[in-house]
């Protein structure tokens, strides 16, 4: 089969934390915990100042379809519910819990009783479990199918194009086998055709044990992608490994496939063994201003100072701390904010890394048309949004932007131009709604 | 903390770097240009350049706009201006030219990128329409500078008897503009953008192929048209200029094409020996109607 692959940019990988095996970092002495660490309606918080709670026990309970419960990552006291402002903007209620050290479990965790497909996607929700690869969708959402046997492929993403993050790397070398058993999971409750890993190639270490592994099943494909990024978007996923493309407006259900990512896909064979829900999360440490990168595993809510505090503290003044990686990763604005459950890596950059080159005028140079993989034009996109000419930027296809940021990478003018798209895309959005 | 929109990390290009690329790219021609026609072509250059960078740094100073001489794009102009420019050109009239092409066509459009004709172009036009005779007054270098023809005048007057060898076209042992003379010094500096990915393949190929084919079927010798005039000039560095040529490579390859085509059209049945400048300065025009019409089809996206 031969498909055409969509373009991208070659980012410089750093992947410097490959070779380190995840810590545990020490039970930290406060947790903030978030109610909206998904797309969809915040959860509601179902525990009160005061409160006693231990390990996995419900904090935050699902507020719809579109959302999933919260769980306690440690064990302690609740000292306060918390307005937070979230690094998106947006107004949240976090929950603060003191750790007492013990780490006590909750009676409530205990292995799901799974036997039908109803029962499974229930446990899927009740784990908390959002997409662990970087957006955050409620995976239980992905997984519920209308009709299974519209479903051909479960690509199960380990692309882990971002620059530095190593964590799904890991997973897939430590975790192969919850892995594959969480794909039999998928295949069995859902009822996928064929599964695809897709893996980038310049982690042949992973792609060769995910072939061993698999050899026996002729419906498991291990598929090697090139370095380019994006190869784990999503739609560009889809693209590669099925020549498929999702149309406007839909999902990758519309179009047969599923797509998880690999660290999803561990946590829910995981979670179907053990109950524990999600509160903790591996991720990778590193940036210019971090004296020891590295992997380590953290309680959801920890304040990601304490996560560089463990990884040898600051050996540069942070002048940029990243939520993910740094071609779609959030800045923040503080070390105090708290470990999220979609978040796959923490980076801080001292001064050098941290600032940008100045802007200047575009010169039409045609390469962010060139980078785009979606394929769209995001100097013209940003000559619309300038003359704030909607109908033009939807002729343009600005709401198919995924925002993964290859056209401001290679811009030479250093134009802002996904942050353009952003702005662009609710502009478009305000206007539809204004009709 | 500094708190900005990602991406985090950017590509080390910028347009100075993308500037001085095509400086380097060009430099082989200027070489070239030196041993052919003496220092005299070296100084026919400074006034370029100088007068091109003055220009801009002026009228950006005298509206009050951030001055932008430090991305070299106005060294580019220049240069390429003087490699459009027969050797005995009055420095005068050279100077002019440079002023034309950074107020004329590149500032009062709103400067680098804004532009829609290319500004040497636009003003090596402007100097053939108005300075015809000395604009034409060619020398042929190497050994001894020597007035004669350019093979392009050769050929439309039918002395295609006097005709230089093919290995002499090449190497720049013919009449013609400074920079333009040798193919082979401009082809180096083709591989050179090639290999830095400053520009692509598509419009230099496409004009070329086409001048080469259409010249052929039109009973002419296709290498004579390809070697001669400023057609490698034109195709490699003038007509590759990003703000005036499509940004999509379909969009490139229909600009290629249209370029040739009409480049042959001018020299064959037109008044002036060569049309490369006119057939550019053309397709720069609809450039812009061009990316619009060969959009790629977004992914998910109808074709629009």
């Amino acid at each position: 089969m031969s498909i055409k692959r969509l373009s991208g940019v070659h980012a410089p990988h750093h992947k410097n934390t490959a070779e380190c095996a995840p810590q545990r970092i020490p039970t930290p002495d406060k947790v903030i915990i978030p109610m909206n660490m998904h797309i969809g309606a915040p959860s509601t918080p179902v525990v009160k100042a005061g409160d006693l709670v231990k390990v996995g026990q419900v904090i935050g309970e699902a507020a719809g379809f579109v959302s999933v419960p919260v769980h306690a990552s440690v064990s302690g006291k609740v000292v306060k519910i918390d307005e937070l402002l979230m690094a998106n903007g947006a107004k949240a209620k976090a929950v603060v819990i003191e750790a007492d050290g013990l780490q006590e479990v909750a009676e409530t965790v205990v292995p799901p009783t799974v036997e039908t497909t109803e029962q499974f996607l229930a446990a899927v929700r009740a784990s908390g479990l959002v997409g662990l690869g970087g957006a955050g969708f409620p995976t239980v959402v992905k997984l519920s199918v209308k009709n299974p046997n519209s479903i051909d492929y479960l690509l199960i993403n380990g692309a882990e194009c971002e620059p530095y993050i190593t964590s799904d790397l890991r997973t897939m070398i430590d975790d192969c086998e919850h892995i594959i058993k969480g794909a039999a999971l998928i295949k069995k409750f859902v009822g996928q055709k064929k599964t695809i890993i897709g893996i980038e190639d310049n982690k042949p270490e992973a792609i060769k044990l995910f072939q061993e592994k698999t050899a026996n099943d002729p419906d498991f494909e291990v598929m090697a992608m090139p370095s380019l990024y994006p190869q784990g978007g999503e739609k560009v996923l889809i693209h590669n490994a099925t020549g498929r493309d999702v149309p406007e407006g839909k999902l990758p259900l519309d179009v047969g496939c599923i797509v998880i990512n690999v660290t999803t896909l561990a946590f829910i064979s995981k979670y179907i063994e053990t109950g524990m829900p999600l509160i903790e999360k591996c991720l990778t440490v590193d940036g210019s201003a971090v004296a020891k990168p590295g992997n380590v595993i953290a309680p959801i809510g920890t304040p990601i100072a304490k996560i560089f505090e463990f990884c040898g503290g600051y050996k540069a003044e942070p002048r940029k701390i990243l939520y993910g990686g740094p071609m779609m990763g959030i800045s923040v604005p503080s070390d105090e904010v708290p470990l999220l459950k979609n978040n796959n890596a923490v980076l801080a950059f001292a001064e050098k890394e941290a600032t940008l080159a100045p802007t200047t005028a575009c010169i039409k140079c045609g390469r962010c048309v060139a980078a785009c993989p979606v394929g769209l034009m995001p100097a013209t996109i940003e000559h619309a949004f300038k003359i704030k000419n909607v109908d033009m930027l939807n002729e343009l296809k600005v709401m198919l932007c995924m925002e993964c940021g290859c056209c401001s990478f290679v811009c030479p003018a250093k134009r802002e131009l996904v942050l353009t798209n952003k702005l662009a895309k609710a502009m478009v959005r305000e206007a539809s709604q204004k009709k | 903390m500094i708190v900005t929109c990602s991406p985090h990390i950017r590509h080390q290009d910028t347009t100075k770097s993308i500037m001085r690329d095509v400086l380097i790219a060009l430099a082989p021609a200027l070489l070239v240009s030196v041993f052919v026609f003496g220092v005299h072509a070296l100084v026919l250059v400074a006034v370029c350049v100088a007068f091109a960078v003055g220009a801009e740094y002026v009228f950006e100073k005298a509206c009050g706009k951030p001055i932008t001489i430090g991305d070299y794009s106005a060294v580019v102009t220049g240069l390429l201006l003087a490699y459009n420019l027969p050797l005995g050109l009055p420095l005068w009239m050279a100077a002019f030219g440079s002023i034309v092409a950074i107020i004329f066509a590149k500032q009062l459009f709103g400067g680098i990128g804004q532009n829609f004709a290319n500004p040497a172009i636009t003003a090596r036009i402007v100097l053939l329409i108005s300075f015809t005779g000395p604009m034409t007054d060619w020398v042929t270098g190497y050994p001894d500078t020597v007035a004669g023809a350019t093979p392009l005048t050769l050929m439309a007057t039918g002395q295609t008897d006097k005709m230089p060898s093919i290995a002499q076209m090449a190497l720049g042992q013919i009449g013609g503009c400074i920079g333009e003379v040798s193919a082979v010094a401009l082809l180096i500096g083709f591989a050179y953008l090639l290999y830095r990915k400053v520009i692509t393949w598509h419009i230099t190929i496409s004009f070329i192929a086409t001048v080469a084919v259409l010249t052929a079927l039109l009973g002419q010798n296709p290498v004579y048209h390809m070697l001669t005039g400023g057609l490698m000039l034109g195709a490699i560095f003038m007509a590759t200029d990003y703000s005036t040529s499509p940004q999509t490579p379909k969009g490139r390859v229909i600009f290629g094409i249209g370029c040739g085509i009409l480049t042959v059209l001018i020299r064959v049945y037109g008044n002036y020996p060569e049309g490369v400048s006119f057939a550019i300065l053309l397709m720069n025009i609809i450039a812009p109607h061009i990316s619009n019409y060969t959009r790629n089809k977004a992914l998910g996206g109808a074709a629009k």
